[in-house]
């Protein structure tokens, strides 16, 4: 069996449960917005109080973990198949992974002042 | 009528660099051959152009070339199918290293074949001294399984396997692998599943599908990759 520690899940299954599980949530959480955009005038106040709903803040909440599961595991695929040399490897999957994070954190904190 | 070859050309001990060689073939108007034949012929006018070959009918599985950019075995494609397209390319599989012209060092395709232990484990039961019986229902799940000759057209099409060679089984490996998970007669089915539960060994199939759109024995290899998944996911859940 190949070991590997840069993916995300524990095991092959793991990563494949977890990168449709997240795939599932991103979709739901895409038909969410677009339903909203297609049946509301979006003004200033339609929009800060389409989020200032705490159900609209949990799901993307939710759907900003999901895409930080989702790229973690898709971008060390992707990066597993095309970079060859390690350390070039290793420092792209850092740069893009911190990047996921911060998209995480980011969303976190521009959803509390809301 | 004349017909024109590109043909893979490299002897690492003189070329610095491996070139496409034309050549071409006269062959009688209204007749046919196999890309076999015409190599064969091209040989008698160039001895030192090297390909592997074997029963010349489907069954052995040396003769994998990529042919036109598709992966088959010269000896059961005939010129006539490749005319249309007017010169006739011909290179060796694609990304295993080139021993020489057409033929591949196949060391990697047999290592990942090596691993799936192909053949029968039965650790808990001893096997009868006769016959290793199997209902008509058990055996018929072996039915597009054990067919596969390891031309290796399909794990040398298959992108998982060029860029992961050393990790990913490949196609022809886990078609290999599910004949002996479905195998009534095998009693290592729990092993066999823990060897290929990495995110490597068969999840590196994103099923594309090239391998069943070239093998020449009509198999399908992404099915059984599939059901490998199946298995897997249902020990884990």
């Amino acid at each position: 069996m190949v070991k590997v520690a840069g993916t995300f899940g524990r095991s092959g299954v793991h990563d494949y449960i977890l990168l449709r599980a997240s795939a599932l949530i991103l979709l739901a959480y895409t038909l969410y917005l677009v339903g909203f955009i297609a049946g509301t005038d979006i003004t200033y106040a339609t929009w800060t109080g389409f989020f200032s709903l705490t159900t609209t803040k949990v799901f993307t909440l939710f759907a900003l973990i999901a895409m930080l599961v989702h790229a973690w595991i898709g971008l060390w695929q992707v990066l597993t198949d095309y970079v060859k040399c390690t350390k070039l490897r290793g420092a792209l999957q850092f740069l893009l992974t911190s990047v996921a994070f911060i998209y995480v954190l980011s969303g976190f904190v521009i959803l509390w002042g809301v | 009528m004349n017909v024109n070859f590109s043909v893979y050309r490299y002897n690492p001990d003189v070329d610095k660099a491996p070139y496409m060689q034309d050549l071409s073939l006269d062959v009688p108007e209204g007749s046919d051959m196999m890309v076999l034949d015409a190599l064969i012929q091209l040989k008698e006018k160039d001895a030192s152009l090297s390909f592997r070959r074997s029963c010349r009918e489907g069954v052995c599985g040396s003769d994998g070339l990529n042919i036109n950019g598709k992966n088959g075995l010269a000896c059961i494609t005939p010129l006539s199918d490749l005319l249309s397209k007017g010169k006739i390319i011909i290179r060796p599989l694609p990304g295993l290293p080139v021993v020489r012209d057409l033929v591949i060092d196949m060391t990697q395709f047999y290592t990942q074949y090596e691993k799936i232990k192909p053949f029968l484990i039965t650790d808990d039961r001893k096997p009868p001294a006769g016959e290793f019986k199997q209902s008509p229902e058990e055996r018929e799940k072996l039915d597009g399984l054990y067919e596969c000759i390891l031309c290796a057209c399909c794990s040398t099409s298959c992108p998982s396997f060029w860029w992961n060679p050393e990790k990913f089984i490949g196609p022809a490996g886990l078609l290999a692998a599910y004949r002996f998970l479905i195998d009534s007669r095998d009693s290592a089915t729990e092993e066999r599943l823990s060897n290929l539960d990495d995110a490597f060994s068969v999840f590196r199939c994103h099923g594309i599908m090239n391998c069943v759109s070239v093998c020449p024995k009509g198999l399908n290899p992404t099915k059984a990759i599939g059901k490998i998944k199946s298995m897997l996911l249902q020990r884990a859940i």
